[in-house]
């Protein structure tokens, strides 16, 4: 038998109800792979261990006594540490906000401990979410269970890595520029990046609020719908959440695409791509035709001016949000002669280098005199962007791209070069600029690595784009799992 | 003045009268042990969202209207970024080029004629928190360290400014007060200069008289009284004409109010060169108030001070100054209506509350709400004087004794026996007496000196200790010089 902690959610949901296996036992089960793994991987920053066991214990009282413990009970989930968790320590992959424990849970924490949530540990992440790699993390780099040597890919990538190792069985993640979709490709899983507004953002530690949005990581699109559903909804703490009725994700999944008009955006499929990449997302586009879709190419041409706006508007927004980080309240201080001092030495000594060079950007970005020419001048790109995919989705029902250029790249690789490590988000950072959904999900292996392809929805089209992608899982039949291994190479 | 004239505009910030703050449910009261009113939204804390307070819409509304200013179809709130230990996140949220209104303006009036000053805009923002600094000196310098209070920290804050229509302190002052009078019966702050719910920052230049340009203005900050305001200004305008009288140049610059010094005196440059980087704040959505909300904020407005002017004039038959002295706060025309409503003579009441009642607040530097004598008390008296059961003069003790102890008036003239003495052989005892006394007196009226008559009057009333009626003294007077003669 498949070990517990490889299985679905929904698989296991199935066995707890059934009463197959108990809470405990998948607990225990993901334990011990934590214990096996995690020092190769260190997919966490922290574990809770002891909050984990409780749940489960509280779900086996509850299954016990034929009450329903939850949806998400007896279901170990990976946080990524970005998420404010009441009384565990939240330190967004920073120094700063070392020792750092919250007072309140976000909204979608919240949302799953009243669906019985049991929450394994917090995930390491890129530091604030800024980077694709997971090696901007002040607790050391998170490895991919596909290779060792490779990044799991970021900001998400303790998330995506727990999962794929099976220290987690599913995960959450927040996806600013791809940070869900991303790491989800490079770790050969399903990552859904939500409409903006779709889901809280109450508790997410921001790093630049018009584009952050919190999602799924899963091992399919079943338990990415489900795990959907537990979060989404309108939340009167988020003056941007939006009040919609949440579609019934699990009920969306049934179909098929027959007659679905598929959108290839040709400024996706430039130059970049390596051949594997161009070579498995062709054949996913086949597929799609084979299932009745029509298949056409497209041009969307603004998005050649996605990258440049979005590393102003995110450093411009991020700038501001990371100015509370100051020492006076809470996190680290760094003592100094007077006032100036202290925030000075206090902000040298918490952030690491790619969120300073990210905060001088935006602030540089605001200055006066260069507000014009930079901030507004992104505006306008992003509404022209905007503009592009409302004429595509007259035309079709869902735009598919790579999801990133490359397959996971190795630890170290981009580190000195962060606009090569910017280009790695190329294909995702146009769908945060329009707020639409997005999700990635397997489609091959180049060279025995995981490569993504990412299905872009309408606004509020998640029903649609998860029956569309779990029709397409079914069609590619990707089955591969990592060895958690060192590469060949 | 000489040559010169002052240019003055005011930037006025008033705390919002609301339950909770600006953008969480903490409450939004004065007062309170430090960082009792506090939640992880005000404190800012990682991961949190701002939710806008509808009430704090509608005051900000309410005064924008009364102002006769233009409600925003439509507008947006941005952060103003700058580092300071009293401000969570680093920035406030604050409007910039999109303010929930503009262009209105306010109409007063002085002995020179009536003015106008223009309402640029009315906008929306929160207030920080408090930095105590311990030290031996309470300053900043020297403090080995300091600490935050963050009660205040989100509470909503109305900003005002005006054009520059202002021309002389006298008029900067009479403007503050009324817009304090006009907050106060729309209810939309507590307006306490000294507990910072109502502060005014002054730009001011000076230019040659007839001169349409605008000199090189200072900003005059830290001004916590309408007494501070007019000083500071006066001193501003005499420093500025002494330096351009004397072919120096103004220094734009931000300058800081010393009440004690009697100066204003330069802030460093650090303090003040910031360089805000405002942009859109992309955690609230664009706010659209809605036409049926303001018309519904429109139709509920309250009689306001220059209404309630007319209407004194009208209703009660006051003259202008008196009309302006009573409304000049809403307490001081809640007071007057109080009283006149037990049915005593209005202009009697109103001389009451101009003479007497304003000479003793200004000398106790007291508000009217603050005194112990009751609206309906002060009717009882101005009744008693009409009635003649006390002399005007004597009133005058009475009322003193009111307002120390509060007790009616008729508790004071029986505890010191100060019913006017109007019992003809009462008087006529004194009468005699005094005729007796005062034979020079009386020669002079019998050679038809009629003045005589007031100085024996004067001898009565002194020997009655003022309570004699001196009308009925008079009479009884004449009639005893004419038939004793
Ligand atoms: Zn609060």
């Amino acid at each position: 038998m498949e070990d517990l902690y490889a299985k679905k959610a929904w698989e296991l949901i199935a066995m707890l109800r059934g009463r197959e296996v108990s809470a405990r036992e998948v607990l225990q089960s993901v334990l011990r792979r934590i214990e096996e793994v995690e020092g190769d991987v260190h997919s966490y920053i922290t574990l809770t261990e002891g909050e984990a066991e409780q749940a489960a214990s509280r779900a086996d009282e509850a299954l016990a006594g034929g009450r329903d413990p939850g949806t998400a009970a007896g279901v170990p989930l990976a946080v990524k540490d970005v998420l404010c968790t009441r009384g565990v320590p939240t330190t967004c992959g920073s120094r700063m906000l070392e020792g750092f424990v919250p007072v309140y849970d976000a909204t979608v924490i919240g949302r799953l401990r009243e669906a019985g949530m049991t929450m394994m540990g917090k995930a390491n992440m890129d530091e604030f979410a800024m980077g694709s790699s997971t090696e901007n993390s002040a607790f050391g780099p998170t490895r991919n269970p596909w290779d060792l040597d490779r990044v799991p890919g970021g900001s998400s990538g303790g998330s995506a890595a727990s999962v794929a190792a099976g220290e987690a069985i599913w995960a959450l993640g927040s996806d600013t520029g791809g940070s869900i979709r991303q790491p989800a490709s490079f770790c050969g899983l399903v990552g859904l990046k939500p409409t903006y507004g779709l889901v809280s953002r109450y508790g997410l530690v921001a790093f630049a609020s018009s584009l952050d949005q919190v999602g799924p990581i899963a091992r399919d699109v079943r338990d990415c719908a489900l795990l959907l559903s537990l979060i989404a909804g309108y939340d009167p703490r988020d003056s941007t959440s939006l009040q919609v009725k949440v579609a019934d994700y699990l009920e969306a999944l049934e179909g098929d695409i027959r007659g679905l008009r598929v959108g290839v955006p040709g400024e996706l499929m430039q130059e970049g791509l390596t051949p594997g990449v161009r070579a498995n997302v062709e054949n996913a586009l086949r597929l799609f035709a084979e299932l009745g879709a029509e298949v056409e190419e497209t041009t969307l041409p603004h998005l050649d001016y996605a990258l440049s706006a979005y590393y102003i508007l995110a450093p411009a927004e991020a700038s501001s949000n990371l100015a509370r980080y100051d020492g006076v309240r809470y996190g680290l201080r760094v003592e100094g002669e007077d006032m100036l001092e202290m925030y000075g030495r206090t902000r040298a000594a918490g952030f690491g280098a790619e969120v300073k060079r990210r905060i001088m950007l935006g602030t540089y970005a605001l200055s006066a005199g260069y507000y014009e020419a930079y901030y507004g001048q992104a505006q306008k790109v992003r509404t022209l962007i905007l503009g592009d995919f409302r004429r595509a989705f007259e035309r079709f029902d869902v735009l598919v791209s790579p999801t990133s250029p490359t397959p996971a790249f190795a630890l170290g690789e981009k580190v000195e070069d962060p606009l090569a490590m910017y280009l790695s988000d190329v294909c995702t950072i146009p769908v945060n600029l329009a707020g639409i959904p997005a999700v990635s999900i397997p489609c091959g292996l180049e060279d025995g690595l995981p490569v993504g392809l990412q299905i872009m929805g309408k606004a509020l089209g998640e029903a649609e784009l998860l029956r569309v992608a779990r029709v397409m899982e079914e069609a590619l039949g990707f089955r591969e799992r990592p060895r958690v291994a060192r590469g060949e190479a | 003045m000489g040559g010169y004239e002052a240019v003055i505009g005011l930037e006025i910030h008033a705390e919002l009268r609301t339950r909770s703050k600006m953008f969480c449910s903490c409450d939004a009261s004065f007062g309170g042990e430090p960082n009792a009113k506090t939640c992880p939204v005000c404190l800012g804390l990682p991961g949190v969202l701002p939710v806008l307070n509808r009430r704090a819409v509608e005051l900000a509304i309410r005064l924008a209207l009364a102002l006769e200013c233009e409600i925003a179809p439509r507008c947006i709130f941005h952060r103003k970024n700058y580092f300071y230990p009293d401000m969570p996140k680093n920035y406030q949220i604050s409007q910039y080029d999109l303010p929930l209104a503009v262009r209105g303006h306010l109409d007063l009036e002085m002995e020179e004629g009536p003015f106008r000053v223009g309402i640029t805009r009315v906008h929306l923002e929160e207030d920080t928190g408090k930095t105590v600094h311990v030290s031996e000196s309470g300053r900043i310098h020297g403090s080995e360290y300091s600490l935050e209070d963050f009660n205040r920290a989100g509470v909503p804050l109305l900003e005002i400014v005006t054009e520059p229509d202002i021309r002389t302190p006298e008029q900067a002052r009479l403007f503050m007060q009324e817009l304090k009078n006009i907050m106060e019966h729309l209810d939309v702050s507590d307006c306490k200069m000294e507990e910072g719910s109502l502060r005014c920052d002054a730009n001011i230049s000076l230019r040659p008289r007839g001169s349409q340009d605008y000199g090189v203005k200072t900003e005059i900050k830290n001004m916590n009284s309408f007494r501070a305001l007019y000083r500071a200004l006066d001193y501003e305008i005499s420093r500025q004409r002494e330096i351009m009288e004397n072919g120096g140049e103004i220094v734009q610059e931000t300058r800081h109010w010393d009440a004690d010094a009697n100066t204003t005196t330069p802030l460093r440059t650090k303090e003040y060169a910031y360089d805000y980087r405002y942009f859109p704040e992309p955690d609230l959505v664009p706010l659209e108030p809605e036409r049926a909300l303001i018309e519904e904020v429109r139709a509920s407005l309250p009689e306001l001070p220059a209404q309630r002017r007319r209407r004194f004039r009208e209703q009660y038959g006051l003259p202008d100054h008196d009309a302006w002295l009573l409304t000049s706060s809403k307490s001081m025309g809640d007071y007057f209506e109080e009283a006149v409503a037990k049915g005593p003579d209005p202009k009697a009441v109103s001389n009451w509350m101009m003479g007497e009642l304003s000479a003793y607040l200004n000398a106790r530097g007291m508000e009217i709400g603050e005194i112990k004598a009751t609206p309906s008390q002060l009717a009882d008296m101005v009744s008693l004087v009409e009635e003649g059961v006390i002399s005007g003069k004597i009133a005058k003790t009475v009322f003193e004794e009111m307002l120390e102890t509060g007790k009616d008036a008729r508790a004071v003239i029986a505890d010191k026996d100060l019913t006017q003495i109007s019992d003809e052989e009462e008087l006529a005892a004194v009468i005699a007496e005094t005729i007796a006394e005062n034979p020079k007196s009386v020669e002079d009226f019998r050679r038809g000196k009629e003045k005589a008559v007031s100085f024996l009057v004067g001898q009565v009333m002194k020997k009655t200790r003022g309570r004699a009626n001196p009308q009925l003294v008079n009479e009884l007077l004449l009639r005893e010089l004419r038939e004793g003669g």
